[in-house]
């Protein structure tokens, strides 16, 4: 009897929700986006609500500091996130072609958690922000 | 199921300007990580990749994830350099490949 309900037991308390990214996985995630080269803060800002009441819609915008001319221009623009089941939200290839470094979409976000955006510029220098967001609402949770 | 998809663009830009390209298209983005009433988890359904075209040069294209919100939107810049077509195609799970096109005329 005891052995059946320890059964039940361990059922119930293993994770039935899918395994969420950890900050960890997002760290790594984001030494494979840097690679070699140098990772610095500044430069790129990222536009999300600090309070976000709906994590199935986010509206964002990430914006690089850059002339955007062919001798110095950003490559590429990735968001991660820490605590959904992925850490990748979306990566983004530009160019001179661009005249600015911007991109707005919309995300999801599972429960509050930061945000990390990356810009690769064409001389392989990285640049970094990270945003604290309070999801009130989660994604990913009704059926 | 015939899909809906929008690419919003100025008609008429002068040389040089920097123009807003917007770009969505109706898709659930089913993440692969939720269940149905019975318990089944639903199977992955995300659009993968979006391209923008500019006189059949490609100018932007992005890599999306589950993290990107249903019918996903992309608004990005581009320089009018010439008069020309301005495409962006998605395509992504079970087969998705879709293209919208819009003529951009430039002046001097």
């Amino acid at each position: 009897m005891t052995l059946r309900r320890r059964h039940w037991l361990a059922l119930a308390l293993s994770p039935a929700l899918p395994a969420t990214a950890t900050p960890e996985a997002m760290e790594a995630a984001v030494k494979a986006f840097v690679g070699s080269g140098s990772l610095r803060s500044g430069r790129i800002t990222l536009d999300i609500a600090p309070l976000v009441e709906n994590g199935n819609t986010v509206p964002v915008t990430v914006s690089v500091d850059s002339p955007m001319t062919a001798a110095d221009h950003v490559r590429s623009i990735a968001i991660f996130n820490e605590r959904n089941p992925q850490h990748e939200v979306a990566v983004f290839q530009l160019g001179p072609h661009n005249g600015r470094a911007v991109v707005s979409t919309r995300i999801r976000l599972a429960t509050s958690q930061q945000l990390v955006a990356l810009a690769r510029l064409n001389d392989g220098s990285c640049w970094q922000t990270r945003v604290d967001v309070i999801v009130t609402l989660a994604a990913c949770i009704e059926s | 199921m015939a899909v809906r998809a929008l690419l919003n663009l100025p008609k008429t830009a002068r040389r040089g300007e920097i123009i807003e390209v917007r770009a969505t298209i109706a898709h659930p983005m089913e993440t692969g990580y939720r269940a149905d009433s019975e318990a089944r988890v639903l199977p992955r359904d995300i659009v993968r990749r979006v391209e923008c075209r500019y006189g059949g040069e490609l100018v932007f294209s992005a890599e999306l994830h589950p993290a990107i919100a249903a019918n996903p939107y992309l608004a990005f810049p581009l320089v009018a350099t010439r008069s020309g077509a301005v495409s962006v195609t998605w395509s992504g799970d079970n087969g998705l490949q879709h293209t919208e096109s819009a003529n951009l005329e430039v002046n001097a």
